[in-house]
């Protein structure tokens, strides 16, 4: 199973709750910490590391507050010209 | 160039064309229609930018987002279309890019009729649409004038990255004078470096008549209030006629300044002292000049197409040295000489 | 073949980001509204087609007017219902620039509907996003021509009453019917499905206006949670149950032009 992981940017988060709509696996509740403006930001709760990096929390975001990351496995021959790393295309998914 | 037999609003739109117009939007109404056929014809021929927008709202964004890309845009009108125009010229005002308006006014107010008047002078000076702004307001009493005027009308807008508006009326555009016209002039098509032009290598512009907090948006008007106080102290251009001497002082523009000479020319025949101020900026307006020719006049008479609306500015200007009297033909009515002369021979006749 | 110890390594790769196109700055939208997911969605577009330096946007009145702020482009702030007027004087100077505008529904379908009408009868090269979200969210949410029947709003108390009001007005068909248009959409952004037809409806409507096929309008219904009085969830539901009944999403015009563009990748 592929692992990920986001990284929430608090201040830009309104607290609207969508992202915590669409993660297939609930991994994401609100804070009971306040940002500079008042709203309470999104956090993602994953002691199991069950985010798979899916992204849907990110797209969903009206405000561009979720950066995702994924772990993406790359093989490389030891001793041997470094291969060409396999580049995951940034942006949606 | 030879002097040729020319229609106010053809020489108005040619003028336009040589000063170096890069794009026209406009709407057909009388008494200016024949400026936007010219350029329906001349604009493509050159290469140049033509529309003939919906509506006049429509052409005066239109001018505004050509402006924004730093080309010189211009629409033309009358006194109605000018109207549904003050609310973008708002926007150009408080945005700092040029645009060039003509406004061939008819009488009104409403539909009005198509004969010539000079009712549009408040909401062309005063800043017609809302907010604090003002336009250069340049006012042609022939043919010959309107084309210099038009030209100027560019450069000033140019300098200032502000409106500037040709006011003729109904009489400049429509009748044919003998008249010069300036040879088309080169212009350079480099865009200046705050144009929307799409944010290569630099960091974005954006041109936005707007400014949330009020202490942003009270910026942006004290700046545009020291540019219009830029214009005031040297843009004023009036012509002065006989009123070293003059016991009476008469005050008209356009037409009605030229229909006046020819009263103040027989007046003068008949021994009275009088004199004549023709501002040729309705704004920035010539208080300056009145006042000093006021100081030593018995009386000052205004003369104008309407009920009455530069002699408000006349009396700010004589600011009570003399005693301020007004002859108006509003409606599309045109004043003859005669009538002028009559009330100046009044004027001359009380101690 | 000798055999070569394959070493597995593991990288963390950054896979979903801000686009680049869309401002760092936090946005004036409330919470949940998705005006923020479709800038987002537009900046993602630009980003991918590489067109940021060589876009201008026109924003008018109404919560879109941020947009000429939100979106890292050359922009200007247009008067209400005039955006495809500046726009059009703007594409005409500058032809080979995109030239976009973004409308929310009281300035596109009331006070701007003759600006808009116009600029698809000429089929000007411009791209126009229409956010309907069937109220004037700016002003506190009065009735747009897009409030639907019965539809509560603060003036319309007792609901939208079409007998006086009339009917609530599809932009979309109304777009598609003229002449030059090449390219109407309409689409929302309520879940993944509908976000990604979105975004796919954003790139054919800005390479079509580069393949200078015509007007192109893409129709967006957005949550307005604040003036509805719902949650942002609750919106997007609203949008799903009730808005799209009236407001059918799907590529409503397809021009012959812009079908060889859609088989083209």
């Amino acid at each position: 199973m592929a692992r990920g992981r986001i990284v929430i940017n608090l201040e830009a988060c309104k607290g609207c709750q969508l992202c915590t709509t669409v993660c297939p696996s609930n991994l994401i509740r609100m804070a009971n910490s306040f940002n500079s403006r008042g709203y309470r930001p999104a956090e993602l709760v994953d002691p199991q590391q069950r985010c798979t990096g899916c992204a849907l929390c990110a797209i969903m975001c009206p405000d561009a507050a979720i950066e995702v990351f994924r772990e993406v496995k790359v093989k490389s021959q030891e001793g041997s010209a470094a291969e060409e790393v396999v580049l995951v295309v940034t942006g949606p998914a | 160039m030879a002097k040729e037999l020319l229609k106010g609003n053809i020489a108005i739109a040619e003028a336009a064309l040589r000063a170096g117009v890069d794009a026209y939007f406009g709407y057909p109404i009388t008494p200016q229609t024949e400026l936007l056929e010219h350029m329906s014809r001349r604009m493509p021929e050159l290469g140049r930018v033509f529309l003939q927008a919906e509506s006049e709202i429509a052409a005066i964004n239109m001018v505004y987002g050509a402006a924004c890309t730093g080309a010189w845009a211009m629409t033309s009108s009358s006194g109605p279309g000018i109207s549904l125009m003050q609310e973008g010229l708002s926007y150009i005002a408080l945005s700092d890019v040029p645009a060039v308006v003509v406004d061939i006014m008819r009488g009104g107010p409403g539909l009005g009729n198509i004969q010539p008047s000079q009712a549009d002078y408040n909401q062309l000076t005063r800043g017609g649409g809302h907010g604090d702004y003002r336009c250069i307001v340049l006012a042609p009493a022939t043919v010959q004038e309107a084309i210099d005027l038009t030209v100027l009308a560019f450069d000033l807008a140019d300098k200032y990255r502000t409106v500037a508006i040709l006011a003729g009326d109904g009489l400049i555009g429509q009748m044919m004078e003998p008249a010069q016209l300036p040879p088309m002039r080169e212009r350079s098509r480099t865009r200046p470096p705050w144009a929307l032009t799409g944010a290569r290598g630099r960091p974005p512009n954006s041109i936005a008549a707007f400014g949330l907090e009020a202490e942003t948006l009270e910026a942006m008007n004290w700046r545009l209030q020291a540019k219009l106080q830029r214009i005031r102290q040297t843009e004023v251009r009036c012509e002065t006629w006989l009123v070293d001497d003059a016991e009476i002082l008469v005050v008209a523009f356009g037409s009605v300044g030229r229909i006046a000479k020819t009263a103040v020319r027989e007046a003068r025949a008949h021994g009275i002292r009088v004199g004549l101020i023709r501002p040729i900026t309705l704004w920035p307006f010539p208080y300056k000049p009145i006042e000093q020719a006021a100081a030593h006049a018995r009386a000052v008479l205004v003369v104008e197409m309407n009920t009455g609306q530069m002699v408000d500015d006349v009396r700010m200007a004589v600011c009570g040295q003399a005693p301020v009297y007004f002859h108006g033909r509003p409606g599309g009515s045109v004043p003859v000489p005669e009538e002028i002369l009559e009330r100046i021979v009044e004027l001359s006749k009380e101690d | 073949m000798d055999e070569q110890i394959a070493v597995v390594n593991v990288q963390e790769q950054l896979v979903y980001a801000r686009p680049r196109a869309l401002t760092e700055e936090t946005t004036n939208y409330c919470p949940g509204c998705t005006h923020g997911l479709i800038n987002k969605l537009i900046a993602e577009v630009i980003d991918e087609l590489g067109i940021q330096e060589n876009t201008i946007s026109v924003s008018p009145v109404g919560c879109s007017v941020f947009f000429y702020r939100y979106l890292v482009l050359d922009g200007v702030v247009a008067p209400h219902g005039r955006a495809p007027a500046v726009a059009i004087g703007i594409k005409r100077m500058l032809p080979d620039r995109v030239v976009i505008t973004y409308q929310g529904d009281g300035d596109m379908a009331a006070i701007g509907m003759s600006e808009v009408v116009w600029a698809a009868m000429r089929g000007e090269n411009i791209t126009a996003f229409f956010v309907n979200n069937a109220n004037y969210g700016m002003t506190g949410g009065q009735m747009a021509p897009t409030t639907l029947a019965g539809q509560v709003t603060t003036t319309t108390p007792e609901g939208r009453d079409v007998e006086t009001m009339g009917m609530p007005t599809r932009m979309a068909e109304l777009i598609a019917g003229l002449p030059g248009s090449a390219y109407v959409a309409r689409c929302s952004t309520y879940d993944a499905r509908t976000i990604r037809d979105a975004r796919n409806a954003i790139r054919l409507a800005l390479r079509a206006q580069m393949a200078e096929a015509g007007f192109t309008m893409v129709e967006f219904l957005s949550a307005c949670p604040t003036n509805w009085g719902l949650s942002p969830q609750g919106a997007l539901q609203w949008i799903k149950d009730t808005m799209v009944a009236y407001y059918p999403l799907g590529e409503i015009k397809v021009s012959e032009a812009v079908q060889r563009l859609k088989t083209k990748r």
